[in-house]
């Protein structure tokens, strides 16, 4: 990883919602980075805060009346600062996002191309006829065939797929430094997933920009990200490289996740090891350490303590907010990964020790 | 009126369902059809369960539901536990109907938002006329939210209460309040989060076991499907191109479709990403006019001029399955596409 300066450095991200029943705490307190040509996974669930922190990148959560605090810095601007006009000459022009539903992204009514070379002329001071050409380029780039013929068409008339290349062409129109990209394949069937992730790869080779994908699925981060982010409950939990968080994970969260997958290889288990309950309520959110409730190895202390994000002994770039402590948490995990349950790999072994603080 | 384990409790034959497309709002012309499900066959065995594999469009909720006799077949039988219930009607078919059930993807919009938990689960006592004894009905449903791991308590609750993982639960209860045979679950846990997947796998295993249900599994998750199914049948277009059991499927697959849809599942491993697979190409034809001869061989890496013009029926494969394919898969091929054998 180079030493060179971030493109975009998001410090202390707090978003919150003042609502009728509370304040949802939407993302709390949250810093990573992504620099530039590589690949930052956020993974997590419904209600983590995943979509909000990147929405607010874009400034995106303004106008829903979101208290907003942190800092987040792209090429040295401060974002979050930034006027709303200076704000949209960046958006869709230097950073640029494709969500999870093509079909509600695209305009009905008008003709893919049109709509594409709207996006070059909103930045671009360029004539209709050059825009129009560079709306069928884009379709050409995207790999969607016959693309002349197709830009003349409207977006009911392409498959799902092919919507969400054309989303990708539109997100494409400016040449982006930063593709955030939220659940782009979620909607998809397997075959067209693997066809969007290829290309999202190939185009991040041959232009070079940054992408933010953000996903609850962990076979997309595992084939994409370079980093991952695992969110809960509006925080960072763990990040890492994607090779760490796969084979050395860290926070209970991961490993529960990790596990309550069902692989194609190896042996069918005869039961999944499922994370008890559910994500929690961000109006209500558990004291101390968000997900001591559905925990296995939780303290008592846990729903007291607030964990931080802090490196892990002997692995540089590895981050981690649990109580736990690195020899407990090392020790877990190998109990696990040898196929014991989690009750299993907490009474063996001299289990209760590791809190600190 | 009973099926020993093992002994096909349904059977479908030649089950086809085409949708008309007409054109005209006074005079409607028939100008074509979509062919959701275009000739299927296959036996659930009783105490089994048998997963529908594949993409959108495939046909694979249109089978559930010409088999629960929620739509009329085209053309074909459905046959449940030794009776043709293809051409049943209304009083006639009532009887079957409370021997097969269906939980759907939704969790959200299969519940009715204005009743309570306890008259969405006790329903089906009211339809079929049964436990009419209130106290009675009240403590089976009781009984029932207990099975699927929910408190007694939430009798009086509403759906919105409840979390996406609960509401699948009050789902499963409703369909096991009367006893079913066969529980057919369309797409059960697409809906629900990673964490929360898991808990509605385990409880309809468990369940299964505990209650001998048959169950129906109907997924585009091909891990999940690995999990949960002890046959399996991969269907494309309205078609069924390979059958077997889940063993022999996933550990060697032969039909150039089902290899495609294993090599496309990304894999929870960063290491194991050194070779770029060439991801399957083109999208999934229009059902109302699909490819002639072999459906997939639009898409196919290894179509011939025969795939074109002849449609292969479904051959006995000496590696276990059932596969429709003139050239079947080998060992080589699967490698090449980064197919791992799960055996």
């Amino acid at each position: 990883m180079s030493a060179a300066e971030p493109l975009l450095r998001v410090e202390e991200l707090r978003v919150e919602f003042p609502g009728e029943d509370g304040v949802v705490h939407a993302v709390d307190g949250i810093t990573y980075q992504v620099h530039a040509g590589r690949t930052l996974g956020i993974v997590g669930e419904s209600g983590s805060g995943k979509t909000v922190a990147s929405l607010t990148t874009l400034g995106l959560t303004r106008r829903q009346g979101a208290n907003i605090s942190g800092r987040i810095s792209f090429e040295g601007q401060d974002l979050l600062a930034l006027p709303e006009e200076q704000l949209r000459a960046i958006r869709g022009n230097e950073i640029a996002m494709i969500f999870q539903d093509p079909l509600s992204s695209l305009h009905p009514l008008y003709r893919v191309g049109a709509q594409l070379a709207e996006a070059v002329r909103a930045h671009r001071d360029t004539s209709r006829a050059q825009a129009r050409s560079r709306a069928v380029e884009l379709l050409g780039l995207v790999g969607i065939p016959d693309p002349a013929r197709r830009a003349q068409e409207y977006p009911h008339e392409f498959s799902g797929g092919m919507r969400q290349r054309a989303m990708i062409a539109m997100a494409l129109a400016n040449d982006p430094k930063l593709l955030i990209a939220d659940e782009p394949t979620t909607a998809l069937d397997v075959t067209v997933q693997a066809q969007i992730l290829a290309l999202m790869e190939r185009l991040q080779s041959e232009l070079g920009m940054a992408i933010v994908i953000i996903t609850h699925d962990l076979g997309v981060v595992a084939e994409m990200a370079d980093e991952i982010a695992v969110m809960y409950a509006g925080r960072i939990v763990e990040m890492a490289s994607a090779e760490a968080i796969f084979a050395r994970p860290q926070h209970p969260y991961t490993w529960g996740l990790l596990r309550s997958i069902p692989t194609l290889t190896g042996p069918r288990a005869a039961e999944l090891e499922a994370i008890p309950g559910s994500p929690p309520s961000l109006i209500r959110r558990p004291s101390g350490c968000h997900f001591h409730p559905r925990c296995a190895y939780a303290q008592p202390e846990h729903a007291v303590i607030t964990p931080v994000l802090e490196p892990v002994p002997q692995e540089p770039g590895h981050q981690v907010a649990c109580l736990l402590a690195a020899e407990e948490r090392a020790r877990l995990w190998s109990r696990l990964r040898a196929g014991n349950s989690a009750a299993q790999a907490q009474q063996a072994g001299p289990a209760g020790t590791g809190a600190r603080g | 009126m009973s099926v020993a384990a093992g002994e096909p409790l349904v059977r479908v034959r030649d089950l086809v369902k085409h949708f008309p497309i007409t054109r005209g709002i006074v005079l409607q012309r028939r100008i074509g059809a979509v062919k959701a499900v275009d000739g299927v066959s296959f036996d659930v065995m009783a105490g089994e369960t048998l997963g529908l594999v594949g993409e959108t469009g495939c046909g694979k909720s249109t089978t559930a539901r010409l088999m629960m006799g929620l739509l009329d077949a085209s053309a074909g039988e459905v046959s449940f536990d030794g009776h043709d219930i293809t051409r049943l009607r209304g009083a006639q078919l009532k009887p079957f109907r409370r021997e097969m059930q269906m939980i759907f993807q939704d969790p959200y919009s299969s519940l009715n938002p204005r009743k309570t938990v306890g008259s969405i689960v006790g329903e089906p006592f009211a339809i079929h006329r049964l436990e009419r004894d209130r106290t009675q009905r009240k403590r089976r449903v009781q009984e029932l939210l207990e099975l699927v791991g929910m408190s007694p308590e939430h009798y009086n609750r509403y759906p919105h209460e409840f979390s996406g993982g609960q509401r699948q639960r009050i789902g499963v209860a409703r369909a096991l309040a009367l006893n079913p045979k066969l529980l057919i679950a369309d797409e059960p846990v697409s809906a629900l989060d990673v964490s929360i997947q898991a808990q509605v796998l385990n409880l309809l295993r468990e369940l299964q076991r505990r209650l001998g249900l048959t169950l129906v599994f109907i997924a585009h998750d091909l891990s999940v499907i690995r999990h949960m199914c002890d046959r399996v049948a991969v269907m494309y277009l309205g078609k069924i191109v390979e059958i077997g059991s889940g063993e022999d499927l996933f550990g060697f697959p032969r039909h150039p479709y089902t290899g495609a849809l294993l090599s496309a599942v990304p894999v929870a491993d960063p290491s194991r990403h050194g070779g770029q697979r060439p991801p399957l190409g083109g999208d999934v034809p229009s059902p109302a006019n699909p490819p002639s001869g072999c459906r997939f061989h639009t898409r196919c890496p290894k179509a011939q001029a025969l795939c074109a013009s002849a449609d292969p029926p479904l051959a006995q494969q000496e590696s276990g399955t059932l596969a429709a394919c003139h050239y079947p898969l080998t060992r080589d091929e699967l490698a090449a596409i980064g197919v791992r054998s799960a055996r």
